[in-house]
């Protein structure tokens, strides 16, 4: 229903050990942490390890697996949260594709939500000091 | 006779502003208030950004709202988290205890009615009751499309409401149960996804006709080989079943709010799928005196290729609103 708002655009920056972006919940209103089962994505065509997906809706970045039991924490409806990618080199500068596709456990579903959005995000080059 | 329907808007027909930060739930509220929509149906864990911990203070704010604008709170939409947990479901200790945190809340906010998910269980609200009573709260299960008043998980709900003789617990339905024409913002996005325009046109015939969805189905699916576009067209259908508006009235002592599905009025502020004049007819001539609250979900469907308007949208569900209201009541002096 929101798909694609989900990606951000203007988001994409290196972070110390890898790279973040900015991200929507796409759903008609918030949800727990818990129930969000995951959050896949790719940059340039590459799968990124579940284990190197850390999320944060502003109470601090979280593990995909600590997010399971994360039951006191919410990701409000049309809030921006971050996802940071701990990722072996910086991203160069210039437009790269990002995908994500949210999992989303819907209690009143029979089949979990999947949300999903694909799109080239510029990384603004950095400016040297 | 003049009926005692009165006009409201769910706030979720404001979901696309809102989620894009174009309008804030004041915005919202000022605009129904504009054009005499003077319920208001909210969905707390859309609105309220801190939920569930929602502080006198907050609710203090709300009531301050209404007030601003002459508006009173309708309709609080529950949500219940039975898979919170990947490990397990909640116990039925919890579901309870869930339910009876938004009855708490609903009393604090001065509402009376509660539209609890089709999914949530009878025995489950069988427990509620108790609590319902004594907030003042009626509890209201969503009649959904492809649900419909009649169907039997449904009467479910109605039999435990009998067997109570409660009148906190009863049915909340959705106009979407009523629709007699498929809407034609479905077709243009099947159309711009790649369906083909002559086998829309089997499928808009097919429901014209009111063929069982499954044949519909088989037919595209599997003899006209259908594309991924056509053969989620064509499953549509399995979600909705046009039920019967003349049942609605004899369900008038088990439901208190209405919601006012629609995806799509046209420019001369008409619905061109859902049988809101039938509808109309029976809640006048059944002397019904809810809110007719509006539930624009066109959003989705037209957002690829224009901005959604969904305030213009809802202004022309409440016009016509007034017009059939108007006739069925000339319609039941005469």
């Amino acid at each position: 229903m929101f798909d694609k708002y989900i990606l951000v655009d203007g988001s994409l920056r290196n972070a110390a050990d890898g790279f973040s972006f900015d991200v929507m919940l796409g759903y008609y209103r918030g949800l727990g942490l818990s129930m969000i089962e995951d959050l896949v994505v790719s940059v340039d065509g590459q799968a990124v390890p579940r284990d190197a997906i850390w999320f944060d809706e502003g109470k601090g970045p979280i593990t995909l697996s600590d997010m399971e039991q994360a039951y006191d924490r919410r990701w409000p409806f049309g809030s921006k949260a971050t996802i940071i990618v701990k990722h072996p080199q910086p991203l160069a500068a210039g437009d790269h594709q990002l995908s994500l596709k949210e999992v989303l456990r819907i209690s009143y579903l029979p089949f979990p939500l999947v949300a999903e959005d694909s799109k080239t995000l510029t990384l603004a080059p950095t400016v040297a000091a | 006779m003049t009926s005692k329907i009165k006009r409201g808007v769910s706030l979720y027909s404001f979901q696309e502003e809102m989620f894009l930060g174009q309008m804030t739930v004041d915005d919202c509220v000022a605009f129904a208030a504009s054009i005499g929509a003077q319920g208001i149906e909210i969905l707390p864990e859309q609105n309220m950004p801190t939920f569930p911990n929602i502080s006198d203070h907050d609710i203090a704010a709300w009531h301050d709202m209404m007030a601003r604008h002459g508006t009173e709170l309708t309709c609080y939409d529950m949500f219940l988290d039975t898979k919170a947990r990947k490990d397990r479901l909640m116990t039925d200790d919890e579901q309870v205890a869930s339910i009876r945190r938004d009855l708490l809340l609903c009393n604090k906010l001065g509402i009376r009615n509660m539209r609890v998910l089709v999914f949530v269980r009878p025995d489950i609200l069988e427990r509620c009751v108790p609590y319902a009573e004594e907030l003042d709260v009626h509890m209201g299960v969503e009649v959904h499309a492809p649900w419909h008043m009649d169907h039997a998980w449904i009467l479910r709900t109605v039999e435990v409401a009998d067997r109570l003789g409660t009148r906190h617990l009863g049915l909340l339905p959705d106009m979407g149960i009523f629709m007699k024409h498929y809407p034609p913002v479905f077709c243009d996005r099947f159309i711009r996804q790649g369906a083909r325009p002559e086998v829309v046109q089997f499928i808009l015939d097919q429901h014209e006709q009111k063929i069982m969805a499954e044949y519909v189905i088989y037919e595209v699916a599997v003899k006209m080989r259908g594309n991924k576009a056509e053969v989620a067209m064509v499953e549509t259908l399995r979600h909705h079943p046009y039920a019967n508006p003349r049942r609605i009235r004899d369900y008038i002592p088990y439901f208190r709010h209405i919601q006012a599905k629609f995806y799509e009025m046209d420019a001369d502020c008409t619905d061109p799928t859902h049988a809101y004049e039938e509808v109309i007819n029976e809640l006048v001539a059944g002397g019904w005196d809810g809110y007719l609250s509006s539930e624009y979900e066109g959003n989705r469907w037209v957002q690829d290729v224009q901005p959604v308007d969904s305030r213009e949208q809802v202004r022309r569900q409440h016009i016509m609103f007034d017009r059939l209201i108007a006739k069925a009541e000339a319609r039941d002096a005469a």
